[in-house]
């Protein structure tokens, strides 16, 4: 258990001392966010109707963006194989990675998308279903990209086949938290999507460790 | 029963026993697939009746029907063998996984492709975002994932574990995409295109997709054998009971190879 307090520490004070890392998806978040009314068309009302699913997708691609290097520092400079012969399960790695990632990446999405929101004319009363949304749902990307990342670890430019890896398993958080918004934003009751995505966390939680455990330990005997 | 099963799952797990039985198979397999066929498109493009609403254009089904249904069997296959693979170390598994990727992808786009020349003339357009399209479309994503991880992984070994743990991955969420899909268009075009439903059809259109439906059956586990072989073939080249091949030893003795 020391051992997975010792990576999350790590883990968090790396990212602290390199503060690109996790900087540079929340700017990416930001400007593909900005491209859509400059692109589509700047009508306030017009927005409104598709902020949500805006604000979500360019919340995917940002996490897949910063997926690509979960694992891979660790591959390489045998960190992982040190953990493995500490005896220490994998899965808890798996969990503990996963959770970091989501501090690094979910949580500032999640913090900073207010801001997005009021640029894209989000209906106020949509506010509270965005953050809830993405405070519940981006743990599932992380848990999630966290098995793509280890699969793709030891892959040479494996970062674009992350993406194909992982964007399709992404479809079903996509729809229930962009229609929770929607619903919201449009005066309706959001409650049972936001429980079909907490569901998914749940499920998440549980299974995709044992995923990522075993895609790490691939990396391994290669 | 059981005995006998264990025998033959083990049995399965050796290249040689694997290769010799389907030798026997593949000019039955492809004789009953090839006159199935003939027999299914033959009844059911000029003897079943046309459909009182789409006129002549829903014959498309008896190609467009089986191909969705193999699409989403063969990823059952894959990802069952994937896991027999990961759990029992059984090679004959990962090659039939590797073998079936590609052929299930491309019934899924034969299912899209079709499924597009029917939705022109019924619904008036190529495309449409209806629940059972997209998450068709979602399953042919699934087969390119597991496809480009597998080509990426350059040892053999880890390429298919790694393709074995995704199409699992991919296998838990199938349900869960599916019932997303199916949520998420009823929210947001409900009851436009009821002409998927269609009422119970007339056994003189039934019979000949049921017909199509087994053929086409026959066809895929014929590709499916003829590729395994071809990766028996190339991962045993080196030993002695592939060499002794009536059909490898000609070719080795006239100098091809």
């Amino acid at each position: 258990m020391s051992l997975v307090r010792a990576t999350v520490r790590r883990d968090l004070l790396l990212a602290a001392r390199n503060p690109g890392e996790w900087l540079n998806p929340l700017m990416f978040f930001l400007m593909v966010a900005a491209m859509f009314p400059l692109a589509v068309d700047p009508d306030p009302a017009f927005l409104a109707k598709i902020a949500g699913g805006i604000i979500w997708v360019a919340a995917l691609l940002a996490t897949l963006l910063s997926l690509d290097s979960l694992y891979k520092a660790d591959v390489e400079d045998g960190t992982l194989e040190q953990w493995l012969a500490s005896g220490e399960s994998l899965y808890m790695l798996a969990l503990a990675k996963a959770l970091v990632h989501w501090l690094c990446s979910g949580l500032p999405l999640t913090l900073m998308s207010p801001v997005l929101a009021l640029m894209m004319a989000l209906p106020d009363d949509a506010y509270g279903a965005l953050v809830l949304s993405l405070l519940i749902a981006t743990p599932i990307l992380s848990l999630l990209g966290s098995v793509g990342a280890a699969l793709t670890a030891g892959v040479r430019s494996g970062g674009l086949l992350l993406s194909l890896l992982i964007l399709p398993l992404y479809i079903p958080v996509l729809i229930f938290a962009a229609s929770a918004v929607y619903h919201a934003s449009i005066g309706m009751s959001f409650n049972s999507q936001l429980g079909f995505l907490g569901a998914m966390l749940a499920l998440a939680m549980c299974l995709t460790p044992f995923a990522a455990a075993a895609a790490l330990r691939l990396n391994l005997s290669r | 029963m059981w005995q006998w099963l264990v025998r033959l799952y083990h049995r399965l797990g050796s290249p040689k026993w694997f290769y010799e039985l389907t030798g026997k198979w593949i000019i039955w397999l492809a004789l009953l697939s090839g006159v199935g066929m003939l027999v299914g498109v033959v009844m059911g493009l000029l003897f079943a009746p046309a459909d009182y609403q789409q006129g002549d254009s829903f014959r498309i089904i008896y190609i467009h029907v089986p191909a969705a249904i193999i699409a989403q069997s063969g990823y059952m296959i894959m990802a069952v063998s994937g896991a027999i693979f990961l759990i029992w170390r059984m090679k004959m598994a990962a090659w039939v996984a590797r073998a079936v990727a590609p052929l299930g992808a491309s019934f899924c786009l034969i299912a899209l492709f079709t499924g597009a020349i029917w939705g022109k003339p019924t619904w008036g357009t190529w495309w449409v975002w209806d629940a059972r399209l997209t998450s068709m479309l979602i399953l042919l994503f699934l087969y390119f994932g597991v496809m480009a991880l597998q080509r990426a992984i350059e040892s053999e070994d880890a390429s298919h574990k790694a393709g074995a743990i995704l199409s699992l991955v991919g296998l838990v969420n199938i349900p869960i995409i599916k019932y997303s899909v199916d949520w998420w268009n009823t929210l947001h075009q409900p009851a436009t295109l009821k002409l998927t439903e269609r009422p119970p059809m007339h056994p003189d259109m039934l019979i000949p997709l049921l017909i199509m439906i087994v053929a086409t059956y026959l066809l895929f586990a014929l590709l499916v054998i003829l590729r395994t072989r071809n990766e028996i073939l190339w991962h045993e080249r080196k030993r002695s009971w592939i060499q002794e091949l009536p059909e490898v030893a000609a070719r080795i003795k006239g100098g091809q190879r």
